[in-house]
């Protein structure tokens, strides 16, 4: 896109700013938009699963407009603030969180070379941002001047200053295998069928996958997690003052994070933008060859992670109206007894399996890119011009000999 | 071929935003967010906005260092600084819980010592920084590739990105693995220390002052406190206020 608006005759720095600003609006548009749809889908998920119809009148048979419904109702709601509250800080707050939500998107590749600013630290990126949304919360908590919002936050921060630990684990075991933090270039290293999926990699990361859903299910607040907003102790926990506009970007924060830890858990695990069966290289598609074949190819690998990660996001729902609420005990033995442990020794298992099974089970059944590190993608050929490291510090030292 | 815009070429409708060197524009941006809100810290009176200020202060630090480049840095800044202060945050929070929304107010004679020390330290880190010959020769627009795998390679011991000079093609300079394991050692300590200091105090035999104040809690209470002060760090947030983080159970 950058070499697009260059050849515009634009100069460099601006058209990289305004990029900059395209990426910025798609990726709000997939925040508030699928807040949108997810919202709907919530009403739906749990009105099957307690055996009712949900919405069924808001704009068609299947309630399709209710979350627009929701959503001018919440703009006409009158917008409230506490008497003893703390007016900046209250004020502030919903913007926090949704702006940690939105800023860990930046780094979050859609399909190949889709992502708002590949990040060699991606990953680590992601989850350092993504730990800032809790901050909105506690703002919000202590603000408020009410008791039940400071007992939410408080929750809310032990519980996912400590779920950080576990979750960080888990996510090392796909950064080891693939030798890169870079999401770009974990999500390449499964491309092929669905049993190069790092889920798949070895029993251990098969495990890790579990401790890791249940680690992110907990860093959104998600139920049986949700303790900051407990509704049958806390009336609604941290947002029980907010309402109308700003309570609504409390919503987006969370659905947004919700999609979020189901992407990453799609491109870390599951292949990310690679279906199940390869459908482009059977049919012969690459990213480099002809005009729009790349599109194409891209445009499938986008479908495929929103695929995964929508039903990433369903699942969660689904777990939300199966399993009660733990209390707070509960949740830090989760947490310290049971994750951390699991994804301790599930981590020292799959680096011992890496040494000693480094072609896995079946050798024949090729990983693409066994050697390849960061910086291996060269040229249009994409996967297909692998240069591994050894080679570029050759190149690397070579220049530097050259020039005194 | 040159696109027009309302007949003119589009570089001649703006000039004016590409004349601007985004760089140095993002870079004071960040620069000024930074400084500004640290003096935001100094100046507000309340616990709770002083960590907002301090936590926009070191993102806008973390944003220099992606502006930078230094993307593991940025990160790095993000995850450990940021999150650290939101621990601060909680405790600030929990021993102002009393009385809600205190305003801690500085006596003149505080502010005096805080500026003289702070520009003492100023006065040396700038000296430190200038007197580093390298630092004061202008950029040589050179850019290392950002890569995250030689920084970890150096921390497990091989520095991949430096090799010796005069020394044989395979041989590469030590790395960082000393400083990384006592530092991990140290970390641990803390740890241990921590959890031991913390932990739910047991005594076969109960002295005489313990009888008297005996209230056995229950027992789910012992078992709650012995997790939250488990020598996790959100741990021990639990510790200070079982009674207020378990809420109505």
């Amino acid at each position: 896109m950058v070499d697009f608006l260059t050849s515009l005759g634009l100069s460099g720095l601006l058209a990289w700013t305004i990029a900059a600003i395209v990426s910025a609006v798609l990726v709000l548009n997939v925040i508030a938009g699928g807040a949108l749809a997810f919202i709907w889908a919530e009403r739906k998920v749990s009105a099957r699963i307690q055996d009712r119809l949900g919405p069924t009148r808001t704009g068609g048979r299947f309630g399709w407009l209710q979350s627009v419904a929701d959503g001018i109702k919440l703009l006409a709601k009158e917008d409230l603030m506490p008497e003893g509250a703390d007016g900046l800080l209250f004020r502030l707050a919903p913007y926090v969180s949704f702006c940690a939500s939105f800023c860990a998107f930046i780094a979050l590749p859609f399909a190949f070379d889709v992502v708002g600013q590949r990040l060699n630290v991606a990953v680590f990126f992601v989850v350092a941002v993504l730990g800032l949304e809790v901050f909105g919360v506690i703002l919000a908590g202590y603000a408020s001047a009410s008791k039940w919002s400071l007992f939410g936050a408080m929750r809310e921060a032990a519980q996912v200053v400590s779920y950080e630990v576990p979750l960080g684990m888990c996510v090392v075991v796909p950064v080891m295998l693939a030798g890169s933090m870079d999401m770009v270039t974990i999500g390449e290293k499964q491309a092929g069928w669905f049993w190069n999926w790092y889920l798949f990699h070895d029993p251990f990361t098969f495990v890790v996958f579990w401790v890791y859903v249940t680690c992110a299910v907990a860093s959104v607040n998600r139920a049986p997690f949700d303790l900051a907003e407990a509704e049958s102790e806390l009336v609604a926990g941290f947002h029980t003052e907010y309402s109308g506009l700003r309570w609504s970007y409390f919503f987006m924060a969370e659905y947004g994070s919700m999609f979020l830890v189901s992407a990453m858990a799609a491109v870390l695990f599951l292949g990310g933008w690679n279906g199940p069966i390869p459908v482009a290289t059977l049919v012969g598609l690459s990213e480099g060859t002809g005009d729009t074949a790349p599109y194409l190819v891209r445009l499938l690998g986008l479908a495929n992670l929103i695929g995964k990660a929508s039903l990433g996001v369903i699942i969660m729902m689904w777990i939300r109206w199966t399993l009660p609420r733990l209390r707070i005990d509960q949740v830090m033995t989760t947490c310290l007894k049971y994750c951390t442990p699991i994804a301790a020794v599930m981590f020292a298992g799959a680096m011992l399996w890496q040494i000693i099974l480094p072609g896995g089970l079946m050798p024949g059944v090729g990983r693409p890119g066994g050697e390849i590190r960061e910086g291996w993608l060269e040229g249009p050929g994409g996967r297909a011009a692998v240069k591994p490291v050894a080679e570029g510090e050759k190149v690397a030292r070579a220049t530097r000999e050259a020039t005194p | 071929m040159t696109p027009t815009l309302a007949g003119l070429p589009l570089t001649a409708v703006v000039p004016p935003l590409a004349a601007i060197n985004w760089h140095s524009f993002f870079f004071l941006l960040f620069a000024s967010i930074a400084c500004g809100f640290a003096v935001a810290v100094v100046t507000a009176t309340n616990v709770v906005r002083m960590a907002l200020y301090l936590v926009l202060s070191l993102a806008a630090t973390a944003g220099l260092f992606l502006l930078a480049g230094a993307e593991f840095v940025g990160a790095m800044q993000l995850m450990i600084y940021v999150g650290g202060t939101l621990v601060l945050l909680v405790f600030g929070v929990m021993l102002t819980a009393q009385a809600p929304f205190v305003s801690i107010a500085t006596s003149g004679g505080d502010r005096v010592l805080a500026g003289v020390v702070g520009a003492a330290l100023l006065g040396a880190l700038l000296m430190a920084g200038l007197s580093v010959p390298a630092w004061r020769a202008p950029a040589s627009g050179k850019l290392a590739e950002p890569a995250a795998t030689p920084l970890g390679m150096a921390l497990v011991g091989v520095r991949v990105d430096e090799p010796a000079a005069n020394a044989p093609e395979k041989a590469v300079r030590p790395g960082y693995l000393l400083p990384f394991e006592i530092i991990s050692i140290h970390l641990l300590v803390v740890l241990v220390g921590a959890a031991y200091l913390a932990r739910a105090k047991r005594r076969k035999t109960p002295r005489a002052i313990d009888v008297a104040a005996s209230v056995e809690p229950p027992a789910s209470v012992a078992e709650h406190a012995a997790i939250g002060r488990g020598p996790a760090g959100a741990g021990s947030v639990l510790a200070g206020g079982p009674a207020l983080t378990g809420g109505p159970r």
